[in-house]
């Protein structure tokens, strides 16, 4: 048979080039998704180093070591910053540059066991929903129509007032609000997927619904779900430290950032860094997760292509 | 300004595409006229540079990325390359008009079909409102779509009808050039057959010059005055219909001949060209079309060859007519 | 003699829709004998291809047979439908969305063996991979290569390799020409040929472009709405076109000849919806020839001469008388 490819047309030999290299290779020209990830970068970072960071202290009265960020010291609360608390002290005298690196922790924790989970469930009903139609999706997506009507932290303020406050019930509750997100695009990516003639070639050499799902349909929804991922972040993040900040969230002393900002705005008219620092940690990092989504955007959208 | 009685004529025309990338040259030193009246069928594959061609002639080539590098572009003896955006729009849609290949998204889904056959009209000429509606409608009856469907929306009509739609539109303002992009690639062909039919009785009409890009050589054959052969971003072979259809000299030309299967001789397989398009991207050294070639020379890939006039306004571009 | 290998009797497909029911395929019947291609040719929404789907069992027929080698496919069971699965196969029309944009080349050849277990060594994945890669013509170097990074042709080629990936003895090509060029169209076609030769392949071609049609079949069906109207031998079709549809629809084709003159039909208006059909000859409405029996009597698909058939009154008269 003859062998058409002789004529090689194009100047790069076609060789193995991951497409995620391709994605990495667009992401890299878009500054505003550059500055985006350098934030997330930062922050995961901090939030490994955070012992290195803000080391625990030796503490007289205890006798051990104990968190930096747990150290009160009243005669010197709400100091403004100085060489020795650079971000100031708290109402407690506690280092406010403490909490708020030792807050990432928390707040990162929270981000990404929500979105984890509340990808899985909304992945699995989207799919379900959009793949076999019907009855299936009617119910999921009236289900999913409800829980979209209750704004979300009134959702997780439900939710935490039953369960309790605490930090696996603020991942439960904020969860909650996060799967229609996921439902809701996988099952529309699903809908126009599912028309594709390769999914009805898949079929014809014999592919199950098992494989068809996870392997030609899933594998092509892997933009919008990762976008929505961080997006997510975003919101869960604010999500919790909003619930926190009305108390319904991570319990006091735990440095939680929404929690730092209840605490700290009786003071805030006479005493700016107590609200000024944990605020802008979570301004930051929505921020950072937003403009990184909004990099994955058009980094991963096809029709941007070229 | 030249002196001739062309309707248009393209001279040295070159557009590139400046990608991230790199440039793709999708049109390189491309030469053509069309006389008053004339229609010339610019035939080529895809990629082959034929739509960019007529975007250059309404300078609308979408810019970034595509740039007109060079040449010139008389029409009416005017060069338009000089001409301002807002000239332009006065010419585009009156002067020259355009029907693109999709009746389906060439519409204006929001808009009645009239509606939008008296929109061209009042932007172009001054009449009151009631009467550009009523041209509109005779515009209509002109393209066999009864005055009763005039108020109706684009939805409600076939492929075959919309496009009967837009060269009502195309129409509207009488233009002495019109350039048809694939009009009948979309539809069935009993339905291409009606538009074909249709286009042939209103250029003779209107008396306009037409440029009917198309990949067919049927509709060609059918329709056209003058061929122009298009590979690679250039025009590989001109001449008059009969000349052309009867004495193909290029061997891309010949190739696409052989290519396509003749309804009316039985053959046993066809004669392919060997290979695929280039990358516009990266184009061959030389004759672009070297590598598909089965005449090529060495000196083929050497330089790229001029347009030979080989007698009767037949001109090739490609050595092997180098007297 | 030659061997039946597929027949289709009474085939009928309808789709429920808000206004009513599509009659998509309306009770046809053909026959295609082993190593041959029959020709399905048509315009859009003739049914050309949801035939090509229902034969397949892509779509459920609404009632009717289909026969392969004598066994009545509609009848199978999940079983002997997976081993009817690996022995009928299907290219589709467009090479772009036809082809999963997440796998390479080699993936996409090897996943009718991954998921029919056909092979069970990696190593012989590769293999049997690399040597459909060489019989529809893709250079080894490919392999790695997305879809997104080749052109029509390619990709039709490598559509092509699936199907031939567990060795079918049915493939059923959905318009797998008419998104390429000529130049490359012309590739895909001596294609085609060559591997139905060397492999014994019976085909189900169809198409709307008749010269394409007229190039690779056997025998040649026309559909219209639902229907098949004229059914003939490759050649005497096109010398003698007897359903008036046919004729027009031949008439249309423009044809890259400037000596050739015809007599053109132009067909009025066009083509009737599916929902719901009239009564009568699905023609009606746009037949030049139509009579007042046509209006109300479906005709019937009938021989006239030896391996051809029409459905219509004016024809069968004729004959007649």
């Amino acid at each position: 048979m003859s062998d058409n490819n002789n004529v090689n047309t194009r100047k790069r030999p076609p060789k193995k080039k991951s497409q995620m290299a391709d994605v990495w290779r667009r992401f890299k020209r878009n500054i505003t998704a550059m500055v985006g990830l350098f934030i997330i970068i930062i922050l995961v970072l901090t939030a490994i180093f955070a012992n290195v960071i803000a080391p625990p202290v030796f503490d007289d009265r205890l006798g051990d070591y104990m968190p930096s960020y747990m150290q009160q010291n009243l005669r010197n609360a709400n100091a403004f910053p100085s060489g020795d608390n650079w971000f100031g002290t708290d109402n407690f005298g506690r280092d406010i540059f403490s909490r708020v690196v030792h807050g990432s922790r928390i707040s990162l924790q929270v981000g990404f066991v929500v979105v984890s989970v509340s990808a899985i469930f909304g992945v699995i009903l989207g799919a379900i929903s959009g793949f076999y139609g019907g009855i299936a999706d009617n119910v999921l997506m009236r289900i999913i129509d409800i829980m979209l009507a209750i704004p979300n932290i009134l959702l997780a303020v439900a939710i935490a007032a039953a369960l309790g406050a605490g930090l696996i019930n603020v991942m439960i509750a904020v969860g909650i609000g996060a799967i229609p997100g996921f439902a809701r695009i996988v099952r529309g990516s699903v809908l126009t997927l599912r028309e594709q003639e390769f999914i009805e070639a898949a079929r014809s050499i014999g592919a199950n619904d098992y494989r068809l799902i996870g392997r030609h349909i899933l594998p092509n929804c892997m933009a919008p779900i990762i976008i929505q991922a961080t997006m997510g972040l975003a919101g869960a993040i604010l999500s919790a430290a909003a619930l926190a900040f009305i108390g319904l969230g991570v319990q006091p002393p735990a440095p939680e950032w929404g929690a730092m900002l209840n605490d700290g705005r009786r003071f805030m008219r006479e005493f700016w860094p107590i609200v000024m620092f944990p605020g802008g940690a979570i301004a930051m990092v929505v921020l950072g997760f937003n403009m990184l989504g909004d990099g994955l955007r058009d980094a991963l959208d096809p029709r941007l292509k070229k | 300004m030249t002196e001739s009685n062309n309707m248009l004529e393209i001279k040295g025309l070159t557009i590139h595409y400046v990608t991230d990338d790199g440039v793709v040259r999708a049109v390189n030193d491309l030469n053509i006229a069309i006389g008053r009246g004339e229609s010339i069928g610019l035939v080529g594959e895809t990629g082959a540079g034929k739509t960019t061609t007529a975007l250059g002639i309404l300078k609308l080539v979408p810019n970034p990325p595509g740039k007109i590098i060079d040449g010139e572009i008389f029409l009416d003896g005017e060069d338009i390359i000089k001409k301002s955006e807002p000239e332009m729009r006065k010419i585009r849609g009156n002067k020259v008009s355009m029907i693109f290949q999709d009746p389906m998204t060439s519409l204006n889904p929001v808009m009645t079909v009239r509606d939008q056959i008296a929109e061209v009209i009042l932007l172009h000429e001054k009449m009151p409102a009631a009467k550009a509606l009523e041209k509109a409608e005779e515009m209509l009856m002109k393209v066999g779509i009864m005055p009763d469907r005039a108020k109706d929306y684009p939805h409600q009509f076939s492929g075959g009808m919309r496009q009967r739609v837009v060269i009502a539109i195309a129409l509207a303002c009488s233009p002495e050039l019109l350039i048809a992009d694939e009009p009948t690639t979309a539809l069935d062909v009993t339905i291409q057959a009606q538009v074909l039919e249709l286009m042939k009785n209103l250029k003779e009409e209107f008396n306009t010059s037409m440029i009917m890009i198309t990949h067919d050589l049927g509709i060609v054959a059918e329709i056209c005055d003058k061929v122009a052969v298009m590979y690679a971003g250039s025009v590989v072979e001109y001449a008059d219909k009969l000349e052309l259809f009867k004495n193909p000299k290029h061997p891309y030309t010949i190739g696409l001949f052989n290519s396509i299967p003749d309804i009316g001789n039985d053959v046993e397989s066809l004669k392919p060209i060997k290979g695929l398009m280039p990358d516009p991207m990266n184009l061959p050294t030389g004759c672009p079309f070297h590598p598909r070639c089965d005449k090529a020379k060495p000196e083929c890939s050497e330089k790229i060859p001029a347009g030979y006039d080989i007698g009767n306004n037949h001109i090739v571009k490609c050595i092997l007519f180098n007297q | 003699m030659a061997e039946k290998f597929l027949e289709v009797k009474n085939l009928k497909k309808y789709f429920k829709t808000k206004r009513g029911w599509l009659h998509a395929v309306d009770d046809i019947d053909f026959v295609i004998n082993k190593g041959e291609t029959l020709g399905l040719v048509g315009e859009s929404g003739c049914g050309k291809s949801t035939t090509g789907r229902v034969v397949l069992r892509l779509l459920e027929a609404t009632a009717g047979e289909i026969l392969f080698n004598g066994e009545d496919v509609l009848k199978f069971n999940k079983q002997k439908m997976r081993e009817m699965r690996q022995n009928a196969q299907i290219v589709f029309q467009d090479p772009f969305a036809s082809l999963n944009p997440r796998m390479s080349v080699s993936q996409i050849i090897a996943e009718p063996l991954v998921i029919n277990k056909t092979v069970s060594s990696k190593h012989e994945i590769q293999k049997k991979v690399a040597s459909l890669m060489e019989t529809v013509g893709l250079a080894s170097r490919l392999e790695n290569v997305y879809p997104h990074e080749l052109d029509g042709g390619r990709r039709q080629r490598i559509g092509i390799a699936r199907a031939l990936a567990l060795n079918p003895s049915f493939i059923v090509l959905d318009e797998p020409v008419s998104a390429l060029d000529v130049s490359i169209q012309a590739q895909i076609l001596n294609l085609m040929d060559e591997l139905q030769d060397e492999l014994g392949l019976t085909y189900l071609f169809v198409s709307h472009d008749l010269s394409v049609i007229k190039h690779v079949s056997d025998n040649i069906a026309v559909m219209y709405l639902g229907k098949i109207v004229e059914m003939s031998d490759y050649a005497s079709i096109f010398v003698d076109p007897l359903h008036p549809y046919t004729k027009a629809l031949l008439s249309a084709i423009p044809i890259p000849d400037v000596d050739i003159k015809r007599e053109r039909i132009i067909l009025e208006g066009d083509v009737p919806s599916p929902i719901a059909p009239p009564p009568g000859c699905r023609f009606y409405g746009r037949c030049y020839a139509r009579k007042d029996i046509c209006k109300d009597n479906t005709p019937e698909l009938l021989p006239v001469s030896e391996g051809r058939s029409v459905a219509c009154h004016i024809v069968h008269e004729q004959r007649k008388g």
